[in-house]
């Protein structure tokens, strides 16, 4: 991403932000409410144009070549749902098809497997808790087994041993295929434990970037919970007082 | 066709289907679903054919013409289910807060409008393939009657259903449920127009200018001629058919236009219920 700005009326919701994702990494998205994450994201996968910037995606640009790049990546997010009244199974024969998956049955059994939904195949989407949602959607976003995953709030809804679950099937999935993942998340024990690199967002322009420890070196501090409210509070002088002569901040 | 065109076509044939899929999963199962598409049309069907019965032994042209009112009515619900079958799948989407899901993934607009057409034959036949089936059990009045040129008119209708359909689902993007009423209502803007149950002659000389621009009046003057004189006009059909043409290219470019007007707003992801 270069560049990228992103201007409502008379709201900027992303400001010129500039980024590289290592292939085969998984890189966070943090910021408070607002503070462009979604936005981001959403230019990422072609849903929102930009204003201003360019985006290239797996090699490709996205403005221009969009098509060409959606067959590898895919994406959850507590934006969009799935038919309700489709069972977990139709849902997934659906996507499948639209994903162009190979032996689409045998996919979704072994998803059904990996994410224990073997149980809720034939039910109703609309009839399950958030936690089973979240689930399912998991499984949708990898049907296709893409070579980008965007994941806005992943494991949002899920108790701590389904989300322990479900981070570990993510990191076995990226060491084995080489998957690249975007991860925007509140969960910041999550952050720590997945990923490589973090994005520090505020009012739409990246105002940090690092390794959580890097990141946790360079405040002062015992945890990233405690950075991202150093940063989200706007106490970025008092809690890390050469950021500014370094340049970090933009 | 190289082998690459030949993959190519066959995903986005199954991208077409999973559109398919995705809303026949819907009807086949609710059966509630299926029978509300056929009872509007049925009851109509039956309404009109009353007024028939009572109206046939002192009107002339309905007594040589007895299925005149239940054909027009029945080919009038080919228009308005062929524009529902596209505008209600597309609200469909938006209830489910699945737009997201489909405009993220490799799915084409071409193919999501081929998908929502084919949807619409579907809904079509079966919403006034009941009201047929009920006219000659009830009455028995075959809408085959009409012959070959049945096969006409039903296409130039179903066109111009299609091209409303696309420019209510514009709507629906750009303004979200709250133009729903729309899917219902909009095909009835037109229905003074169209001549369904009278002449174009009869309408006061603005209208009937306004009538020669909808596909719609040329194919019910082109039915009256059929039922009334036993004369198919291919005329009136060929008009229907170029303007079906135009409508159906506009329906699609205002169509296009709103998604990327979508795009540009950034409401794929957040629009639903």
């Amino acid at each position: 991403m270069r560049g990228l700005v992103k201007r409502y009326a008379r709201v900027e919701a992303v400001a010129g932000i500039s980024f590289d994702v290592v292939a085969g990494t998984t890189t966070a998205l943090l910021g408070g409410n607002g503070a462009g994450k979604t936005t981001t994201l959403s230019m990422l996968l072609g849903v929102l144009l930009p204003t201003g910037g360019s985006i290239e995606v797996l090699g490709c640009d996205m403005l221009r070549e969009r098509h060409r790049v959606l067959p590898r990546l895919n994406f959850t997010s507590p934006y969009v749902d799935l038919p309700k009244r489709l069972t977990v199974r139709e849902n997934l024969a659906v996507f499948a098809d639209l994903y162009g998956v190979a032996q689409p049955s045998l996919r979704i059994d072994e998803l059904a497997a990996e994410f224990d939904l073997a149980p809720i195949l034939r039910r109703p989407y609309g009839e399950l808790s958030a936690g089973q949602r979240t689930r399912v959607s998991l499984a949708k976003a990898l049907l296709n087994r893409p070579e980008l995953l965007l994941l806005d709030e992943p494991t949002a809804s899920l108790d701590p041993d389904a989300g322990d679950r479900m981070r570990s099937y993510l990191e076995r999935y990226q060491k084995a295929s080489g998957c690249t993942m975007l991860l925007a998340s509140h969960n910041m024990g999550e952050v720590e434990r997945m990923c490589s690199d973090v994005l520090m967002l505020r009012a739409g322009r990246i105002v940090d970037q690092g390794s959580p420890a890097e990141l946790i070196l360079r405040y002062g501090r015992d945890s990233m919970e405690e950075v991202f409210l150093d940063i989200a509070r706007g106490n970025v002088d008092e809690a890390a007082p050469g950021l500014h002569a370094e340049g970090m901040l933009r | 066709m190289t082998p690459g065109e030949g993959r190519e076509l066959a995903l986005s044939l199954r991208r077409i289907r999973a559109i398919c899929r995705r809303h026949m999963y819907l009807l086949l199962r609710s059966w509630p679903r299926l029978v509300s598409m056929a009872y509007y049309p049925t009851v109509t069907m039956i309404l009109w054919a009353f007024v028939t019965i009572y109206l046939a032994p002192t009107n002339s042209f309905l007594a040589s013409a007895p299925g005149f009112f239940i054909g027009a009515v029945l080919l009038w619900d080919v228009l308005f289910r062929g524009q529902l079958g596209v505008s209600l799948t597309f609200v469909e989407e938006i209830y489910s807060r699945n737009l997201g899901n489909l405009f993220v993934s490799p799915l084409r607009l071409q193919e999501l409008i081929l998908g929502q057409l084919a949807l619409s034959i579907v809904r079509t036949l079966i919403g006034v393939g009941g009201a047929c089936l009920f006219a000659w059990l009830l009455f028995r009045y075959s809408i085959f009657s009409m012959g070959l040129p049945l096969v006409a008119f039903f296409s130039g209708l179903l066109v111009f259903g299609w091209s409303i359909g696309l420019a209510v689902a514009a709507m629906l993007l750009r303004y979200g449920l709250g133009a729903e009423e729309l899917a219902w209502a909009a095909i009835f803007l037109i229905a003074p127009v169209s001549g369904v149950y009278y002449p174009i002659a009869v309408l006061p000389a603005p209208l009937r200018a306004i009538a020669q621009a909808i596909p719609a009046a040329h194919v019910f003057e082109g039915m009256r001629g059929v039922l009334l004189h036993g004369v198919f006009d291919a005329t009136l059909l060929y008009r229907a058919f170029a303007l079906d043409a135009l409508y159906l290219g506009a329906g699609v470019v205002l169509f296009a236009a709103a998604v990327h007007a979508a795009r540009r707003r950034g409401t794929l992801l957040q629009m639903g219920e």
